[in-house]
């Protein structure tokens, strides 16, 4: 393996004078003649993963959830998957990505974390740390600072990005951190942006890397057509925003020369009253979901065949209802990943039960898989990260937790 | 190392406040930390005066108005079916009166947004023109920081966040801790967005009648996010326990003509019995035992910790010295959470005067910031709409933080965001530039704050608009 320190925007400018002169392509997997690229969604607010992945086939199943529990009948039947388990309805898409072999369901799914916090639990779900210490840097880009890098000089091919105006935690650190937004207001014109350029290079070279970068950006956004309305939080807001956010991370992925790695989060999963499984809240916002993972693939175009999305959450949800028709805080829930390089048509789960002395502290779904390891299985068999680095960078003090061998083709 | 003189003015006032407005840098320039002493001090500060509805009426006119609606919406589909008996019920008089309860509020001949948004624009404006037009800006800015640390959401309660934000916060950010505490956690606004409202003892009358339960959410969020802290020390048992301590915190749903919209104490949805909350028994008292908790949360040393290390956080910067947290908590501790004290302690401190600005406004701070310095008069009236969206482009709209921890306050998390600033700051510039003098702004903006290059970038500009977008843009500028 080679060295692990990544040079910082600081260094990039002095180095080079240009910001876009380092790739980290993965060299090993490009050896091998593949270009794989990775994307991470960030489901923040801790997404109900039985109320998404139901295990039908589970005797307990319905005496658990009474009316919330979708079975294979009734009004709004669950897409059957398995002879187990069954997809909530609202995920047609998904459901035809599984058919295809081309997603894995991975449940009973956590990561380290045990407490009950938002805020604790995704930090930690973006940090990659096992307990919830404060972090400057995210998993995602310290695993991209430790892959090899290619000997091909690239113009944005070896970095991480985020969209949002907000970045991401998990892809906050040492590797330089391309952003993009939905653009809404007119631009100041690129003779504005140099001179301020050159302004923030003598002056605040932080801001001149966040700067810089950003224009590049804007020619892809620039590319093809892309919807102006997004905002908003209704039903159909909510769906044409992320439709357009993934949308676009896949589009900036698909570039022959763009990055290759990028985050992006979706938020409002926090379902405390009357989530709507079947029909409401919940289901909006997997439908959402669902038609912006349809986006990613259409618009990845041929490299969705060397193409992971990894969609991840903090903890899960109660098992049971609670008394205003939702669920509070949890523990372990659906992990959810799909892309055409993986070996999909799966449900992996070692399935703990849903009986009362089954649940965890009586009360949550009861983690049986490490989120890591299902994170580290992605990142050494597509991104070809050194297993060593995964265990002591990437996922600290994580050697106990090996990776989920064969989850991409 | 201590700034003075008028550097230190105007490293107090992008510090302290919003960013200098015209010759306020001058004014303050003998003795800054005097200055923005006095503004804790000025009777009016954090006020809000005008003529703008209670959180009840506003909950009030807003169900109103979505009901006569909806109603509009019922006619249009009868007249739609010319065969069915609806037809025949369709009465002028019905329409008139519909229209006219649509209408509330609109003045004849202008075309006005519907009332909720107008509503929310009016509480908008008078929150940026209290910005705008404050004196210093200390006590504004201490608003502005305790609306966040306790936020709501508009898209849960878009009629009251601005009346939580008047009624809740403001009167208090010069009072006790406590009583700002009970103020927030009894806001109906807080109650409904925290699902509070929802919440039931499973061994309450409407509980066993409905055969509905808890909802913990608020009980969690006041420990973790709003007093205690996530490390403060308390278990899952304890959440559980305060919930059922604040089952029967309700309000009087809207629809109620005289009461509608504000809070009540439902003892008909309060679970009954002696809770134990962090070791210590509460008899069942009713309304009492919430607010006897909450007195306990506001004494904790856990709870004077966490605000300490926010408001230094906020102010000074991402990582503030630990002896400026010490002695924020120390004061607070002293003086049984008296916010009046905590300010003017965090404005003595000598850590609080580093000449190192390493903050990164926060978006909308650095909008306001830039509003001042053009001068209140160069912004049109019907500003507003564009203010809100421009927050709303960088990721800080008003009263819509996607989390009940409210907004970010580190660079990390805004820094991204500064190529979409760019933006807005050009299009702001091309609206006000025509009337300025961009190299008296920067004079005014940042005086001795600005570097040479600065300056030259500045004065180089080839138009007014350029040179007032690169100025609001600068380094100096964007960090406080």
């Amino acid at each position: 393996m080679t060295s692990l320190h990544a040079p910082s925007r600081r260094e990039l400018l002095l180095a080079s004078g240009t910001l876009f002169a380092w790739a980290y392509m993965p060299r090993l997997a490009r050896a091998e003649g593949r270009d794989p690229r990775f994307l991470t969604i960030v489901l923040r607010g801790a997404l109900d993963g039985l109320a998404t992945v139901m295990p039908v086939g589970d005797p307990d199943w319905v005496s658990l959830r009474g009316d919330n529990a979708l079975t294979l009948e009734g009004k709004t039947p669950a897409l059957k998957l398995n002879d187990y388990f069954a997809l909530n309805p609202a995920m047609p898409n998904l459901a035809r990505m599984y058919g295809a072999n081309e997603a894995i369901i991975v449940h009973a799914c956590a990561t380290p974390y045990r407490e009950r916090s938002h805020f604790d639990g995704q930090d930690l779900l973006e940090s990659g740390l096992a307990k919830p210490t404060p972090s400057e840097s995210g998993w995602l880009n310290r695993a991209l600072a430790g892959l090899a890098p290619a000997g091909r000089v690239d113009p944005k091919g070896g970095k991480v990005f985020a969209v949002g105006p907000v970045t991401p935690l998990v892809v906050r650190g040492p590797a330089p951190v391309l952003s993009w937004s939905p653009q809404r207001v007119q631009p100041a014109s690129a003779d504005t942006a140099q001179r301020l350029l050159d302004l923030y290079k003598h002056a605040d070279l932080k801001l001149a890397g966040v700067l810089e970068d950003s224009a590049k950006l804007t020619a892809i956004e620039h590319s093809g057509e892309m919807d102006p309305k997004a905002g908003g939080s209704n039903p159909a807001q909510v769906k044409a925003y992320f439709a357009e956010v993934a949308g676009t991370a896949a589009k900036f992925l698909a570039q022959p020369d763009g990055p290759r790695v990028g985050a992006l989060a979706l938020d409002g999963w926090d379902t405390h009253v009357n989530e709507g499984i079947g029909k409401g809240r919940l289901s909006d916002l997997l439908g959402s979901l669902d038609v912006a993972l349809a986006a990613i693939q259409t618009n990845m175009g041929p490299p969705w065949h060397d193409t992971v999305v990894a969609l991840v959450t903090e903890f899960g949800r109660t098992a049971r209802i609670n008394g205003t028709d939702g669920t509070d805080h949890g523990t372990a829930t659906v992990a959810l990943l799909v892309g055409g390089a993986l070996k999909g048509g799966r449900v992996i789960a070692d399935w703990p039960g849903l009986k009362e002395a089954d649940l965890y502290e009586k009360r949550d779904l009861k983690p049986t898989t490490d989120l890591r390891a299902v994170l580290k299985g992605v990142l050494k068999d597509h991104l070809r990260a050194d297993e060593r680095v995964l265990a002591q960078n990437v996922f600290p003090g994580s050697d106990a937790v090996k990776p989920t061998a064969g989850l991409v083709a | 190392m201590v700034a003075r003189g008028k550097e230190a003015a105007a490293l107090a006032l992008h510090r302290f406040g919003f960013g200098p407005s015209g010759g306020e840098i001058a004014a303050i320039a003998d003795d800054p930390r005097g200055a923005v002493l006095a503004d804790i001090d000025r009777p009016l500060a954090g006020n809000i005066d005008g003529p703008l509805p209670t959180s009840s009426e506003s909950a009030r006119a807003v169900f109103d108005f979505q009901a006569a609606q909806q109603a509009k919406q019922k006619l249009t589909q009868r007249m739609q079916k010319p065969d069915s008996v609806g037809m025949m019920q369709v009465s002028s008089e019905a329409i008139a009166a519909i229209t006219a309860d649509l209408a509330v509020g609109q003045k004849p001949g202008e075309n006005q947004p519907p009332l909720p948004q107008q509503l929310f624009l009016n509480e908008a404006k008078a929150r940026i023109d209290a910005a705008t037009s404050s004196n210093i800006g200390f006590v504004e800015r201490l608003v502005w920081f305790w609306s966040n640390h306790f936020c709501i959401s508009a898209d849960k309660v878009v009629a009251m966040s601005g009346p939580y934000e008047r009624e809740a916060i403001r009167p208090f950010v010069r009072r006790r801790f406590f009583d700002m505490l009970q103020a927030v956690e009894s806001h109906p606004a807080m109650l409904v967005y925290l699902d509070n409202v929802e919440s039931m003892g499973a061994n309450s009358v409407a509980g066993i009648n409905r055969d509905k339960g808890l909802n913990e959410n608020l009980a969690r969020e006041t420990m973790e996010l709003h007093t205690l802290g996530v490390h403060g020390g308390y278990t899952q048992q304890d959440v559980t326990s305060y919930a059922n301590v604040i089952t029967g915190w309700t309000w009087i749903p809207p629809v109620e003509p005289n009461h509608g919209g504000e809070f009540a104490f439902a003892k008909r949805l309060h679970e009954p019995g002696v809770k134990i909350v962090l070791g210590k028994f509460y008899a069942d008292t009713g309304l009492q035992q919430g607010r006897e908790v909450l007195a306990d949360f506001a004494k904790h040393p856990a709870t004077a910790h966490h605000i300490a290390q926010k408001l230094a956080a906020h102010f000074v910067a991402d990582e503030p010295p630990p002896s400026l947290v010490a002695k924020l908590e120390q004061t607070f501790k002293d003086t049984g959470g008296d916010l009046k004290e905590v300010g003017k302690t965090l404005v003595s401190a000598d850590e609080s005067w580093t000449p190192q600005r390493t903050k990164l406004k926060a978006p909308s701070t650095w909008i306001v910031a830039m509003l001042r310095l053009a001068s209140p008069a160069a912004i049109a009236p019907n500003a507003i709409g564009r203010i809100v969206g421009a927050q709303a482009t960088l990721g800080e709209s008003l009263w819509r933080p996607l989390a009940p921890n409210g907004y970010p306050d580190t660079e990390a998390a805004w820094i991204d965001g500064v190529p979409h600033r760019l933006n807005i700051a050009n299009e702001f510039a091309a609206r006000v530039a025509a009337t300025v003098d961009p190299m008296a702004l920067l004079d005014e903006g940042l005086g001795p704050l600005a570097s040479s290059d600065t300056r030259q970038t500045v004065a180089r500009a080839e138009t007014r608009a350029q040179a007032l977008t690169l100025l609001v843009m600068a380094p100096e500028f964007l960090r406080s």
